[in-house]
């Protein structure tokens, strides 16, 4: 990522960066590429779900797909979060 | 940047710094798993997104994530007694 050298080395260049707003700005690039991530693939998933036949335009039952696409996936999301932290933290407590 | 000028507290600092994106690495590493899962699942999962997440697609849903880390790790292991035996 070119973020993230271009950070580093204005922090060498010019004065000191602290490490609050480096850890700032790697907070905020994570979060960026997480958000990305997520609309790239919601996109995918709903698109296949709510637009079987594509018309002229995206019509108002479309839409209402797509809306509610979108909620249900960001649950979804949610609940496999939780549910691989879970395992991860019953992994942790095995060994 | 010359690193191996830098002073103890500069050193501290910056082992510190490193500490803390490796954490955030970790997090990261964690969502980018959870991307992976939710579109696999998702496909297993749900048909027709309803009003609501109904009770029935989320125990899908944990069931499908623990029986695909399931799946890993004992795709994992006999792979790796398939490379030890040197079998292919």
């Amino acid at each position: 990522m070119e973020g993230y050298g271009s950070d580093f080395s204005a922090g060498g260049a010019g004065g000191k960066m602290d490490t609050g707003t480096i850890m700032e700005q790697v907070k905020v690039q994570i979060a960026v590429a997480n958000a990305q991530e997520l609309l790239q693939r919601m996109t995918d998933k709903c698109f296949k779900k709510c637009i079987g036949k594509p018309g002229s335009c995206l019509d108002n039952s479309e839409q209402k797909c797509i809306a509610m696409c979108m909620d249900r996936y960001m649950d979804c999301w949610n609940t496999v979060s939780r549910a691989y932290n879970s395992r991860l933290q019953k992994e942790r407590s095995r060994i | 940047m010359d690193s191996f000028d830098l002073n103890s507290s500069e050193k501290a600092e910056a082992s510190e710094l490193q500490r803390m994106i490796a954490v955030e690495q970790q997090k990261a590493q964690f969502q980018a798993q959870v991307h992976n899962f939710t579109d696999v699942c998702w496909d297993k999962c749900v048909d027709s997104p309803g009003s609501k997440l109904d009770s029935r697609t989320e125990t899908c849903l944990v069931n499908c994530v623990e029986r695909f880390i399931d799946t890993t790790l004992t795709i994992t292991n006999r792979f790796t007694q398939m490379v030890q035996k040197g079998a292919h």
